[in-house]
């Protein structure tokens, strides 16, 4: 192809990636909400207040941004190095006991641990940052399990036997090719927390909850709805950034 | 450290020292709204008031599971820490019971003695360390889950028997029954009332979508961006659109179905449990090897008799666990349902939170955890059940 | 190069290594040969300490090999298995250079080590070079595994029943391949199977191996000729012995120098028993024998395979 005919031929995958239109629609839609009043005065007329305007929108995306990005960094970091330590010789022992517990703690609803966690610590964003902590641990810690054990067996036998050291195997072989794996774990703790951290609006914590439980308590529909669409994109664009990272980390893999 | 056979009881029973010395067990108030006092358990034991029974039934296998840690791993170890944890906990409710009896017995029916994070905590560890020695005992998992359900009966039976009748939680149980059964009715109706649809669309999806590669693709990209955007959001987005729906069709307002209350929490919950439904009936259909459905039409069955008597049974037990992530998830996700007004558990845990009562948190939360647990324990013996007669 | 010195090794109270002495000498292509259960994987894997031996010494090169890290151990020898544990998520260039990287040779060093390994194993380096394990052919697989295991330039090279996953004209055309770069690179080589025409067609020197044992180690026509007892008889096949012995010695030895006879000539270098099947096939009693380039150098009869000549 021609330096002109392929510049437009990327240029045409970039306008059909359903990422960059939802991160626009998002972006948009953060910080022209107000612009778009007239549109909900229609749809709304017998509302006074048809935009949310007690707080920016985009200082809300940043503390939701914030708090999920805290706790998951938390969960991700004890989860991956607990499954490792579950996969490892010395803490064989513990493994049942860690499956055990994360198969309890996923019939828990993520709202029973942020509304037991408001009692110890009260309200705000701390009773948030902890059950998302907390909550988010599990999927991670499980996909960590079941990405090392998915390494082949021949692989790890040919790298200890060529002389990789426990750490080279952990870190060359077993982590990279258990990546995928542990990176949908990662991807389902993030998603959930997000929602987690919207419902935690309810105990005080600034997210993109706070327009809905408001527009709730105030039968603002306006609100509602202005809220979850955020609440929506915000979950979708990051599940496609997701879906990029691991196409980018998988190339290795035979097509399924 | 070779002494320390058992690792694992090691670190749970230094855990649950530390929960034990560092949390207060207990918190007693002379009335719901006074704030409580921290009693630790170290007090407890000490202070029996004149009943050492208590405090013997709790230390006692507490000693045992000590002991255990340097313990040969032998199998009779492992049923002497079961049963030393199942007494552990029991004792340990216990001591929680009779000291409640015992306040409200001195101070009248309005005092308070709540379950402190030193006793959910210590719960918790002795619940594992029962269930890591079932795991080292019974090698088939439908022994395990048996005996989980083995650990749990003694604490049923004193439930039962009235015994934790004074503690806060329970007082608050028998104070608003009716709004706990009414909330407990309305819980069960929104996970029937979810699941039902989400069975009849999404099973016929996911068998369409394991005969028709074409269909794959678009419909799980549909379900998968449903999946991904959070409940609250979803049950939000749904709510504009109904009360428009019911502003100008009149018919259904009379039939219940608003913007807000059960019809957005429904129709949410019903696309919430499509994929699982349509992703494990279509994975349990292609993972029935070729080879047997050929070996069957070879024998002369019709495409209907190799559904319903070969593939069916085959794709069960993938379907069961799709079946079980539904059911838990649906159950979990109707408590956000309450913030639409649609009620049940949900409802009043929100209360307890606006009002920072935690019995009243728990009161919502312990019913859902407890139903979750249940039904999924229930489908995975089902599915361990039905294994042995597939590969027959 | 390799020294066992009353070597022992149980699991879980059974003895699966008993009392072992083996020396294995620079350069020979050793093949340790046994049933299933004998004990012979392990005895290779305690080599390179994947395996911990319970009792007696193992020297490499003379030193202890407990007295230094098993990772400082493993570079110096090479390591090929059945089933060739190709990392995939590395180009066959980069499964290729692990040891060389481990190593810390420099890039163009080990450009030119993988170049040179693709070149000995027959795969286009131009063509192969970036490609994934996945996207190989099994033959393919493992003779990138046989080039990485030699990657780094080791002492010795260890090969656990490594073709045995591979189709029979796979199999015989890499047994082929490692036959020549025996010969060609005098690396010493220990090579596990249980396929006793493998052993036969590629060792040095036989191991024999049963219950942890060793129960006759010699050339593979000491084998078949000089059995220590009923065990290795019975073992390479009693009726097959001397079709064995025939395939192990060439037509070259038994030629009568100068005579002529008619018809397609035999290559001096096959193997006696590629000439009985010719002889037979044909229905005659003579060849001619020519060598590698054609040219005549005599004659072999049918009774020269007897060897009963005065």
């Amino acid at each position: 192809m021609s330096g002109a005919a392929s510049a437009s031929a990327t240029r045409r995958a970039w306008a059909r990636d359903p990422l960059l239109w939802a991160l626009a629609a998002l972006l948009l839609l953060i910080f022209g909400m107000a612009q778009l009043k007239p549109l909900f005065a229609a749809l709304f007329p017998a509302l006074e207040r048809p935009v949310y305007a007690q707080d920016s929108f985009f200082g809300l995306t940043l503390s939701h941004l914030k708090i999920v990005g805290l706790s998951s960094g938390f969960a991700v970091l004890v989860g991956v190095a607990a499954g490792i330590f579950a996969t490892r010789a010395s803490g064989r022992e513990f493994r049942p006991l860690i499956e055990t517990v994360v198969a309890a703690g996923q019939t828990f609803p993520p709202v029973a641990v942020l509304a037991v966690a408001v009692p110890v610590v009260g309200f705000g964003e701390a009773p948030a940052l902890i059950a998302l902590a907390l909550y988010g641990l599990l999927p991670v810690l499980q996909s960590t399990l079941a990405g090392i054990a998915s390494v082949p067996p021949a692989a790890n036998e040919a790298a200890e036997g060529l002389g990789l050291s426990p750490w080279q195997r952990l870190l060359q072989v077993e982590l990279p090719l258990a990546a995928p794996v542990i990176l949908a774990g990662v991807r389902t703790s993030v998603i959930i927390n997000i929602g987690t951290a919207a419902i935690a609006s309810t105990v005080g914590a600034k997210t993109l909850g706070l327009p809905i439980i408001v527009g709730l308590s105030g039968f603002n529909t306006a609100y509602v709805l202005q809220g979850a669409v955020l609440v929506g994109l915000l979950a979708v664009v990051t599940d496609l950034a997701f879906e990029r990272m691991a196409q980018r980390l998988g190339r290795w893999q035979a097509a399924a | 450290m070779a002494w320390v056979k058992n690792r694992v009881l090691a670190v749970l029973v230094l855990a649950g020292l530390a929960a034990a010395l560092g949390l207060s067990f207990l918190t007693q108030a002379p009335n719901r709204l006074a704030a409580g006092s921290g009693i630790s358990l170290v007090q407890l034991v000490s202070d029996t008031g004149g009943q050492p029974i208590d405090a013997w039934l709790a230390l006692l296998p507490a000693l045992l599971l000590v002991g255990a840690i340097f313990m040969h791993p032998a199998r009779s170890t492992q049923i002497l820490v079961c049963l030393a944890a199942t007494l552990l906990l029991t004792g340990l409710a216990g001591m929680a019971a009779s000291h409640a009896t015992r306040l409200a017995g001195q101070s009248g029916a309005i005092a308070r003695t709540s379950l402190g994070g030193g006793f959910w905590l210590l719960a918790a560890f002795s619940w594992l360390a029962a269930t890591d020695a079932m795991q080292r005992l019974a090698q088939k998992p439908i022994w395990r889950l048996l005996g989980v359900g083995v650990v749990i009966v003694p604490l049923g039976l004193l439930l039962g028997g009235g015994a934790f009748k004074d503690l806060s939680l329970l007082k608050e149980y028998a104070n608003r029954q009716d709004v706990f059964n009414a909330a407990l009715w309305q819980h069960v109706q929104i996970v029937l009332a979810s699941l039902l649809p989400a069975l009849l669309i999404g099973v016929p999806l996911g068998l369409a979508s394991s005969r028709s590669r074409a269909l794959r693709p678009p419909l799980f990209a549909v379900l998968n961006v449903i999946q991904t955007v959070p409940s609250i959001a979803l049950f939000a987005l749904l709510m504009a659109p109904l009360a428009l729906l019911a502003a100008s069709v009149p018919v259904l307002a009379q039939l219940g179905i608003k913007g807000i209350g059960l019809a957005p929490a429904v129709i949410a919950l019903t696309l919430y449990a499509l994929l699982p439904l349509a992703r494990s009936t279509a994975a349990g259909l292609s993972q029935v090897p070729q080879p047997v459905i050929e070996a069957a039409q070879g024998m002369g069955l019709t495409a209907r008799q190799v559904f319903w008597r070969v593939e069916l049974p085959l794709a069960l037990p993938v379907f069961l666990a799709g079946l079980r992530v539904a059911t838990v998830q649906t159950i979990g996700m109707a408590v956000v349902a309450a913030l639409i007004g649609a009620g049940g558990f949900g409802a009043i845990v929100f209360q307890g939170l606006l009002s920072g009562a935690l019995d009243l948190v728990l009161l919502g939360v312990l019913p859902v955890v407890a139903m979750a647990v249940a039904v999924d324990a229930l489908l995975k013996a089902l599915a361990l059940a039905l294994e042995p007669n597939v590969n027959d | 190069m390799i020294e066992l010195q009353h070597v022992s090794k149980a699991f879980n109270g059974l003895t699966v290594i008993d009392d072992l002495i083996l020396h294995i000498a620079r350069g020979e292509f050793t093949v340790i040969l046994g049933s299933s259960g004998s004990g012979k994987s392990t005895l290779l894997k305690m080599m390179n300490r994947l395996l911990e031996h319970d009792s007696g010494r193992i020297l490499f090169a003379g030193d202890e090999i407990r007295s230094c890290r098993p990772e400082a151990l493993r570079r110096r020898m090479g390591y090929a298995i059945q089933s060739v544990g190709l990392f995939p998520h590395w180009s066959v260039e980069k499964n290729i250079a692990t040891v060389p990287t481990l190593l810390k040779w420099p890039s163009d060093r080990i450009h030119d080590r993988v170049t040179e390994l693709m070149t000995l194993l027959q795969l286009d380096a131009k063509l192969y070079r970036k490609r994934y394990p996945h996207q190989l052919s099994g033959g393919q697989q493992q003779r990138v595994g046989v080039a990485r295991a030699l990657a780094g330039k080791p002492e010795v090279l260890l090969m656990d029943e490594p073709f045995g996953a591979l189709d029979p004209v796979t199999r015989a055309a890499l047994q082929l391949e490692i036959a020549r770069i025996h010969k060609a690179l005098g690396t010493t080589i220990v090579l596990v199977t249980h396929d006793i025409d493998e052993a036969l067609s590629l060792a040095t020197r036989i191991v024999l191996l049963d219950q942890g044992r060793i129960v006759q180690s010699g050339t593979p026509l000491q084998m078949l000729s000089a059995p220590a007892n009923d065990f290795v008889t019975d073992f390479f096949g009693r009726g097959d012995v001397g079709i064995k012995l025939l395939g192990l010695q060439s037509v070259a030895t038994r030629l009568r120098a100068g005579e002529r006879a008619a018809g397609e000539p035999v290559l001096a270098s096959s193997s006696l028993h590629d000439a009985l099947s010719i002889f037979l096939s044909r229905r005659v009693d003579r060849l001619p024998v020519v060598d590698g380039d054609g040219h005549a150098l005599g004659a072999i009869d049918f009774a020269d395979l007897l060897d009963l000549r005065p």
